[in-house]
């Protein structure tokens, strides 16, 4: 895929810093802050998404990315899938938060919420970049 | 706040009607865009930023693929022969809906007003949500702790989404 001018490569190569630790700040600050998971992760996905359509990308980096981001998006929903058992393997029931509650408006608060958080926020910034990624090689295999 | 809202919908309305009509597939979608971030302006007003902050990337993102869908394939609507039929159709549409309109006005005048709704449920979680988890965003508390179980079956969902879209785009094993 190839990219778009000098101007367009360079703006964007400052902005997805700033956009992909939005979008991490958005995932750690959800159990305080309006935002959560689902939001982060789109950002988190925005910023990389951005990336590879201003500058461009070869054929080799984008198959390791697919490799990557499948990795990532799998051991995201792993995790989540891991925390809600533990409760049941406490002898509980399923999703409970078995972690300390902590101080109210503290960052280490409110149990097993922020960890919940992180794990959907790989899930989903993995999941939709390796959507961008797929139809961008579809596209590369029916011009040849 | 309601005289916004309804202005809101009418501008929501304006767009998604000139997102059918217009030939050109480019203004069509920005139509669109109109309706999307209509609906975030909506979720502001309604004071819900968790949601608004949701609508406005996912409508960015759906935006950017769309235009970009566009640009690759091509600009003009295919064009559909107005036949007998969907005049047709069209017209026993128009009579079913005030069939159904007529009949259930009376449901609507029983329904429960905009913002009070019926159930007491939320209240509990608005006011215990706080010590019960000990979250302070609520939204937080209430999709991760008291309804943790709709979270994981999303979450699920979009992984078995991903995984139908990567099998079939693959390019491994595909005849040509």
């Amino acid at each position: 895929m190839k990219g778009m001018t000098e101007i367009v490569k360079t703006v964007s190569k400052l902005l997805a810093g700033l956009i992909f630790f939005y979008g991490m700040y958005i995932v750690v600050f959800g159990h305080l802050t309006p935002g959560g998971g689902f939001a982060g992760g789109v950002i988190i996905s925005g910023a990389f998404i951005l990336l590879i359509v201003a500058n461009g990308i070869d054929d080799e980096k984008i198959s390791r990315g697919k490799e990557k981001a499948g990795f990532l998006e799998s051991s995201g929903i792993f995790l989540f899938w891991i925390i809600s058992t533990i409760g049941l393997c406490m002898g509980t029931y399923f999703l409970l938060n078995f972690l300390g509650k902590g101080k109210p408006l503290n960052i280490f608060s409110a149990g097993t919420i922020p960890l919940c958080n992180i794990a959907i926020g790989a899930e989903v910034s993995a999941a939709l970049c390796s959507i961008v990624i797929a139809f961008i090689l579809v596209k590369k295999g029916d011009n040849k | 706040m309601f005289t916004l809202l309804i202005l809101l919908m009418i501008l929501m309305i304006i767009g998604a009607i000139v997102a059918i009509q217009s030939k050109d597939l480019l203004s069509a979608a920005i139509s669109m865009g109109i309706v999307g971030f209509g609906l975030t302006l909506v979720f502001l007003v309604l004071q819900a930023p968790d949601l608004a902050i949701v609508q406005i990337v996912v409508e960015t993102l759906t935006l950017i693929i769309l235009i970009a869908a566009i640009l690759k394939t091509t600009m003009e609507e295919s064009k559909v022969k107005k036949s007998a039929v969907v005049i047709y159709s069209g017209i026993g549409t128009v009579i079913l809906l005030a069939i159904l309109l007529f009949i259930l006005g009376d449901t609507f005048n029983e329904l429960p007003g905009f913002g009070c709704p019926d159930l007491r449920m939320s209240q509990d979680y608005i006011e215990q949500g706080l010590e019960k988890t000990g979250a302070a965003n609520l939204v937080a508390s209430v999709i991760l702790d008291f309804r943790a179980y709709d979270t994981l079956g999303e979450a699920t969902v979009l992984f078995t989404a991903v995984m139908g879209i990567l099998a079939v785009l693959r390019r491994k094993g595909r005849k040509e």
